[in-house]
């Protein structure tokens, strides 16, 4: 942890411009973005898999909401997603 | 015999709708073919210029390249100058020198590149722009689309009432009665007959213009919801349905919550400000929520296929190779957003049904008082 910061330290004393280093930090932050959805989800589809394995008749029922779900949690990662690309394009 | 005939029915039906489906995926297979065939030219491919070039508005349509031609549809150029007045023009003439263009042009860089610029004294200055560019004319096509579709449904419906509709009008009505049951309804609760033709009306345009946006052909690849501004108007209409018709009820529980501390709204309002917050936030993040799921779908179709281009220009074998993949996954993810398009569609209707019913609560102070 501490030879990353003196790493990026010495990158950043030595860099004409630090449009870089914007760069790195969307692109870390798009990555991050993409963990946060996947865990939700995952959880999301974990959860609707087993209560149709308790009760297969409301399939369709916990289907739509496990849609809704997924919708809204992914809705979450893509407000990351603008931001790292505005990080990059601005 | 009925029943023959029925099979042959199914069968057509059946082929119609894989010519569809193939129509959606025959993109990324031209795609690579037109990638080995780049790499025998000298041309330098630029992913970032291909991505962010079918992705954001234009002032002319590009349809397609055939052989070295491009072929385009120029649009119209409407812009009011701040010395000269208007000038309307097509957008061929941006491309033919200074002179032919009125002393406007596309500016190549500074702070409104890609932007229509005019020349004032060596200064880039951005003039009054109306034009009709490539969502603008998009946005036309889908209304169009819209009023045809709907005029002719209730032309139908008008002549005989009790006709059971098929065919193509079953199917939207099968949507509209599955949106006013399911969402519209259990969202609104009493009086959604006055806000069912804003949600409706809602549903369906949002849905038909990302449908047309992840068609690659003209009339459709547009991407008009992927544009912010577009987003943007829709969450500002549905900010002012929800708050401008709302109860009084509402807005005393976003300002005068009678069980909160005073301490929470005296010296400092907090938990109003809070409260105020959030009428603003919800319909931002409808805005939001829609854009950057349609922006993020077509960037990834265009990354893919970017793909094909870029290891195409390392070498031809590895441009095939990559190709098989980058079509595979293309057509995967092209059908995914097709299921994003109707997702998005059904929960941008269903959040603002949602928070038109949030905002015409029952009193709760009638119910205690009578209680006690």
């Amino acid at each position: 942890m501490i030879m990353l910061s003196t790493i990026l330290l010495q990158a950043a004393a030595s860099a004409t411009s630090l449009a870089a280093f914007a760069k790195l930090g969307a692109a870390l932050g798009a990555g991050i973005a993409a963990i946060g959805a996947g865990i939700g989800i995952g959880k999301i589809g974990g959860s609707a898999v087993e209560a149709i394995a308790r009760q297969p008749e409301s399939t369709n029922d916990i289907r739509t909401n496990m849609l809704i779900a997924c919708v809204l949690v992914e809705g979450v990662a893509l407000f990351a997603i603008i931001v790292a690309v505005l990080a990059i394009v601005m | 015999m009925k029943r023959s005939s029925m099979k042959i029915d199914f069968l057509y039906k059946g082929v119609k709708f894989l010519l569809l489906l193939l129509a959606l995926v025959v993109e990324p297979a031209f795609a690579s073919e037109a990638a080995n065939k780049e790499t025998a030219k000298e041309e330098k491919f630029n992913p970032g210029e291909f991505i962010f070039g079918h992705i954001s508005d234009a002032y002319n349509w590009h349809v397609t390249k055939i052989g070295k031609t491009e072929i385009s549809i120029p649009l119209l150029v409407i812009v009011k100058s701040q010395s000269d007045g208007w000038f309307v023009f097509s957008s061929a003439k941006l491309h033919q020198g200074i002179e032919a263009s009125h002393h406007f042009e596309i500016a190549h860089d500074g702070a409104y590149k890609d932007k229509l610029v005019e020349i004032v004294d060596g200064r880039q200055v951005r003039p009054l722009d109306l034009s009709i560019t490539k969502n603008v004319a998009s946005l036309l096509i889908s209304a169009i689309l819209l009023l045809w579709i709907f005029l002719s449904m209730a032309k139908f419906y008008r002549r005989d009432p009790m006709k059971a509709p098929g065919g193509f009008q079953g199917a939207i009505e099968v949507l509209i009665v599955f949106m006013l049951d399911e969402v519209i309804k259990p969202g609104v609760g009493k009086g959604y007959a006055k806000y069912a033709p804003y949600l409706l009306t809602l549903f369906f345009f949002i849905l038909i213009n990302n449908m047309l946006g992840i068609v690659p052909l003209f009339p459709g690849g547009a991407n008009l919801t992927g544009n912010i501004a577009t987003t943007m108007v829709l969450a500002v209409l549905s900010l002012l349905i929800i708050n401008v018709f709302a109860n009084k009820e509402y807005w005393k529980e976003i300002f005068l919550v009678p069980t909160m501390p005073s301490w929470l709204r005296f010296p400092i309002p907090l938990m109003p400000f809070l409260e105020l917050v959030s009428v603003f936030t919800k319909p931002l993040a409808l805005c939001i929520r829609l854009f950057a799921n349609m922006l993020a779908g077509h960037m990834i179709a265009m990354v893919f296929m970017a793909m094909i281009f870029i290891f195409g220009a390392i070498s031809p074998l590895m441009g095939t190779g990559v190709s098989i993949f980058a079509l595979f996954f293309a057509i995967f993810m092209n059908l995914l957003e097709l299921l994003v398009v109707f997702l998005q569609a059904y929960v941008f209707t269903m959040l603002t049904s949602f928070f038109i019913g949030m905002a015409h609560p029952e009193p709760h102070e009638a119910h205690t008082q009578a209680a006690h």
